[in-house]
């Protein structure tokens, strides 16, 4: 779970970099684009690196959800009769909403899939140029609305995520360690977040042309 | 006070439970908790019922042996033990739920009482030393820094009365683990054992069915002794370094 997910962490922030390109112009960001396919080249062929990442990514992906289902399966198995009363919990909600959270993050990158990588899902009109199927898209309010939305899920997913890496990877030795993964959580997750709405923001409101 | 009590009844091992209503009056804000019930099993017996079985023993919060949920909380609304806990802490008219510990390796015996003997097992498996017993050693023969001997002293006040199973959402025991893990990991006499220590208690862990865990931290708020969730990071920290070597 935890490996899996800093790797996903460290993919989000190069992802979140790249998105930043389009705040240079349409060029810049598909020169990006195209840079990603040619990346390593002559020596790596065409799509090479991007593969390499598909392929971690997608084994990425199958760790994180049988871990996820091993821990949903044990903790079933480990209390079969339920309590009469549950009272509210005492912690945070979002820490609850790891497994429901999980599978809306999903349901979102497969929509994201099939918006910008296979391309059967437009908001807006159809571009060749990434940089115009992007500004098109987030030119739409509900288009910003999809992917804003989508954010606040994986801001949410991350804070618990990145706490429980480092409860996993036995980092939380004492209080004032506990304050630091804290403070780490929060720090990261906002700098994605916060990244990742940047572009599309400054898409609607006019600042990207 | 005047209660109305709602009370898991379930007549043996195999039996099928059920939830039972109780009218209680007259019970004193100082009373505690198991006090109430023992005026409540006197009601019963004087009826001509079967009291309600509910485990206890020291009763002043150090033995680790009573227990019971009271309105979906492991030992009630404070941070102490079921028989620590004080009628002054409900109000008159109060409905008041007592259900058992609940997770598969703690079967009920009856009513309130749960088998807690996967406990034992896991320290059976790993929760010791092995030290030649013989004349006590001076107490500063083996020398130990404070900052370790403060958190093996924090780590060995758990005193495994299993709520931090019953209110994992899990039903993971992580939390007793880590603190008997912490505890002698902290300490010059564990190290020998330390590899084996968490590897053996792990497997016994799994092995009897608690659930894994996923760092909510129900388990150090329902804690009556206050032992903080870090204890888990160590053992997960113990578990790495004892199966990948660094």
């Amino acid at each position: 779970m935890a490996a899996s997910g800093l790797f996903f962490i460290a993919f989000l922030l190069l992802h979140m970099y790249g998105n930043l390109m389009i705040l240079s112009g349409r060029e810049a960001f598909d020169e990006y684009a195209h840079h990603l396919r040619t990346f390593g080249g002559p020596m790596i062929p065409e799509k090479g690196a991007l593969w390499v990442m598909r392929i971690g990514l997608i084994v990425a992906l199958v760790a994180h959800v049988a871990s996820a289902v091993v821990l949903w399966r044990r903790a079933g198995g480990a209390r079969s009769t339920r309590y009469q009363v549950t009272r509210a919990t005492y912690g945070n909600f979002y820490v609850r909403a790891m497994r429901w959270g999980g599978l809306a993050l999903l349901a979102f990158v497969i929509f994201h899939l099939m918006h910008f990588t296979w391309q059967t899902v437009t908001i807006g009109e159809a571009h060749a140029s990434p940089a115009a199927r992007v500004i098109d898209s987030f030119s739409h309010w509900w288009g910003v609305g999809i992917y804003a939305l989508a954010m606040i899920f994986l801001g949410l997913h991350l804070l618990h995520g990145i706490w429980g890496a480092a409860m996993t990877l036995g980092l939380n030795t004492s209080l004032d360690r506990a304050e630091t993964i804290r403070l780490t959580s929060i720090v990261v997750t906002t700098l994605i977040v916060v990244g990742f709405l940047v572009p599309p923001f400054a898409i609607l409101f006019g600042l990207v042309k | 006070m005047k209660l109305a009590l709602s009370i898991w009844r379930q007549d043996g091992p195999r039996a099928k439970g059920r939830m039972v209503r109780y009218d209680i009056d007259g019970v004193s804000e100082d009373s505690s908790f198991l006090e109430m019930l023992d005026m409540l099993n006197e009601q019963l017996i004087s009826e001509g019922e079967e009291p309600v079985a509910f485990d206890s023993d020291c009763r002043e919060g150090i033995c680790g042996m009573c227990g019971v949920v009271v309105n979906g909380s492991a030992h009630g609304p404070e941070r102490t033990t079921t028989c620590q806990l004080h009628m002054r802490s409900f109000k008159d008219g109060d409905e008041i739920v007592i259900e058992p510990w609940r997770a598969d390796p703690f079967p009920v015996i009856k009513d309130l009482v749960v088998d807690r003997s996967a406990f034992d097992r896991i320290i059976q498996a790993g929760g010791y030393i092995s030290v030649n017993t013989g004349a006590a050693p001076d107490a500063h023969s083996v020398p130990v820094p404070k900052e370790n001997a403060d958190r093996a002293f924090m780590a060995a006040e758990c005193i495994g009365c299993g709520a931090c199973v019953a209110a994992c959402p899990n039903g993971s025991a992580s939390l007793f683990m880590g603190a008997k893990i912490t505890h002698l990991g902290e300490l010059p006499q564990g190290q020998p054992e330390r590899d084996s220590r968490v590897l053996a208690m792990t497997e016994q862990h799994d092995h009897e069915g608690f659930g894994g865990c996923t760092n909510l931290g129900e388990c150090t708020r329902a804690c009556p002794k206050g032992i903080p969730l870090n204890v888990i990071s160590q053992m997960n920290g113990d578990f790495r370094r004892a199966g990948y070597g660094y």
